[in-house]
């Protein structure tokens, strides 16, 4: 178990970067604390996995440096990491049985047989395969040979963090649930470092104490699941996070006013001048259809997802959405969208700026 | 789903049955005539029954070529598989240098085998050859020409040298397909080098293998041209392998009876060999070996 650093991190694929955007993972510092379970979120191609691999030194980074409890281990081989690792694809060892497959981590460093044979069997019940233990892994299903995948993460409990890219895409939804719950029992029992990257929101939220959302190479916001939902820093998090994602309408900030389309909208707090390409961002749940406070929207569509509704609406051309109680009546009067300005973020270029005080 | 009967549906499979008519066979049913006749000239022919084969199963020429065979099959086996197997583990796994082996590799391949021959033949001459000329220079007591072992030394190196590239391309083709995570996993789960190809690699690899060694089993039980062209057989009959035998006999003595029966034998024994061989391969397939 160990705090993880990353000091001046960044890495490229190629050998001779030269702007900005040769980095697949950009220049990040960031200290990933000892026992925490984090959720590394993301689209696809963001540089998650990048990280995840130079964290267990499968890859060396071009820049910067990663410490161990203070110990530069930048050089330090995977297994001078000691660090456990679970793949988005099942890895197991075709021609051994499910047993070896469990034991191989422990024997490779050569423990004692008979706790190795108590590991194991404690395990293979973690995973719910003890019925197969003594066949081979060759002809399993995919998710019974992802579950040997993370049973072999989880079969050292010495190692310094536990890794995981992605682990629960191949494993039906019923699985999914309960092997999640066995992760974080796992961690909390042991209190291991986890790393666990996702590109599913309710599983990075449900996961982590802490959440690390990740956009083209760069981490645009860690925070626990409140934060990124209240305050999202960037509008990617916004975007991201959220069913559907955050509303992000271009507006002229000045003080504590917005301006949308000549129309203005009072803001709880005074944001002096902001230059570059303004914007509100509005979570749908904070927005309300209103007949005569707000902004003139025309409601196009509503769609009924279950426990609310989710109006699909046009403001000044654009289209949003907002969220509306299963009981509300929705009528064609109502012509306005009204914004909780408690929950109105504003955004220059992209990124969240602070409000600078209450205003008067 | 209702299927209509229709008895028509009989002559699409016709010009299969015509062209295997012509290639297969007829020629092998040629080979089965002679193989039950005798004859004395002036295309006379008389019945001879199973007494051709009687006699080649008899006859300790045909017994000591196929002895001789099964050795030089299974030298070679024995060493092309596993030099083959290790230069696919060391060649690069990519760029200018991966591409640059695979063509050098694939050279040997694509030359005629009486060329092969020649190469060799010339090569191994104590007079002009290189590696001959070399031996000699360096006082190794080295003549195909009259010693047996030497002889055979320079046949079975030949063929390593011809064959062991398909064994390694085939085993290359197999490592490429092994995703990098699993390289990546065992790197974390602290594999040694030899668990790593014991584990991950072979297991990949052994079907390719398979086919490699059935491919080369049969060439190398087949071979005619090379050592025809190197020794003529020789020196005496001692690397005279079955196809050199069977020519010999059919051309040159025109024995066609004794010749068609052991063709058939022959036919049988590789027919035999590779059968084994598949269901040896399919029942590991299945057992998940």
């Amino acid at each position: 178990m160990a705090r993880i650093t990353l000091d001046n991190l960044a890495h490229s694929y190629l050998p001779n970067p030269k702007s900005e955007d040769d980095f697949a993972l950009k220049e990040l510092n960031h200290d990933w604390e000892d026992g925490a379970a984090y959720a590394l979120l993301g689209s696809s191609g963001c540089g998650k996995s990048t990280l995840l691999n130079i964290i267990s030194g499968l890859l060396h980074p071009s820049q910067g440096r990663i410490l161990f409890n203070g110990e530069d281990v930048t050089q330090a081989t995977t297994a001078d990491r000691n660090i456990a690792q679970v793949f988005q694809f099942p890895v197991v060892y075709d021609t051994m049985t499910v047993r070896d497959n469990l034991s191989f981590p422990l024997r490779n460093r050569g423990e004692d047989p008979a706790y190795v044979a108590a590991r194991v069997q404690e395990i293979a019940t973690m995973i719910g395969m003890e019925a197969e233990l003594d066949r081979k892994a060759r002809g399993l299903t995919a998710d019974a040979k992802q579950k040997i995948s993370l049973g072999r993460g989880m079969v050292r409990k010495d190692v310094n963090a536990l890794l995981f890219d992605e682990p629960l895409t191949v494993i039906d939804p019923h699985m999914k649930w309960e092997l999640r719950t066995q992760l974080k029992k796992l961690h909390h029992d042991f209190g291991h470092t986890m790393i666990y990257v996702t590109h599913d929101q309710t599983e990075a939220l449900t996961f982590a104490d802490k959440v690390v959302v990740m956009y083209d190479g760069r981490v645009v916001q860690i925070g626990t699941p409140e934060e990124l939902f209240e305050r999202p820093a960037h509008t990617f998090v916004g975007y991201f996070i959220g069913s559907p994602g955050m509303n992000v309408i271009p507006a002229q900030v000045e003080g504590a006013r917005a301006i949308v389309h000549g129309t203005e909208l009072a803001l709880p707090d005074g944001y002096g001048t902001i230059t570059g390409k303004t914007a509100i961002g509005i979570r749908p749940e904070f927005a309300r259809l209103s007949a005569d406070a707000g902004l003139p929207v025309k409601v196009r569509r509503v769609e009924d997802v279950g426990r609310h509704k989710l109006v699909r609406a046009e403001l000044f051309g654009q289209e949003i959405n907002i969220v509306a109680g299963e009981d509300d009546q929705i009528s064609p009067d109502m012509t306005r969208v009204w914004f909780d300005p408690a929950h109105v973020n504003v955004y220059a270029d992209d990124w969240r700026v602070a409000p600078q005080g209450r205003a008067a | 789903m209702n299927k209509t009967v229709n008895q028509k549906a009989w002559f699409l499979v016709l010009p299969v049955l015509i062209l295997v008519a012509f290639s297969a066979v007829i020629p092998l049913m040629t080979v089965v005539n002679y193989s039950v006749q005798d004859s004395f000239g002036n295309n006379q022919f008389f019945w001879a029954g199973l007494e051709w084969f009687e006699k080649m199963l008899h006859d300790d020429r045909m017994w000591n070529a196929l002895q001789r065979q099964l050795m030089f099959s299974g030298i070679i086996l024995a060493i092309e598989v596993p030099l083959g197997v290790y230069v696919a583990l060391n060649m690069p796994k990519s760029g200018f240098w991966a591409s640059f082996c695979l063509v050098v590799m694939s050279l040997p391949l694509l030359i005629p085998w009486n060329v092969v021959g020649t190469i060799w033949q010339v090569f191994g001459r104590v007079d002009i050859g290189l590696l001959g000329y070399t031996l000699d220079k360096l006082g190794i007591d080295y003549n195909y020409t009259q010693d047996p072992f030497d002889a055979w030394v320079t046949i079975i190196a030949m063929d390593v040298w011809h064959w062991t590239s398909l064994v390694a391309l085939l085993a290359y083709a197999g490592l490429k397909s092994i995703p990098d995570a699993y390289y990546q996993a065992a790197k974390i789960d602290q594999a040694s080098r030899w668990a790593v190809f014991r584990y991950i690699e072979l297991p990949k690899m052994m079907g390719v293998l398979m086919i490699a060694v059935l491919l080369r089993f049969m060439d190398s039980f087949m071979i005619y041209t090379e050592p025809f062209v190197v020794t003529g057989g020789g020196p005496g009959s001692t690397t005279t392998m079955l196809s050199i035998d069977l020519v010999k006999m059919a051309l040159g003595q025109f024995d066609l009876g004794p010749a068609a029966a052991f063709s058939i034998m022959y036919f049988l024994v590789i027919l035999a060999i590779s059968w084994v061989f598949y269901t040896v391969m399919t029942n590991l397939d299945k057992k998940g070996m």
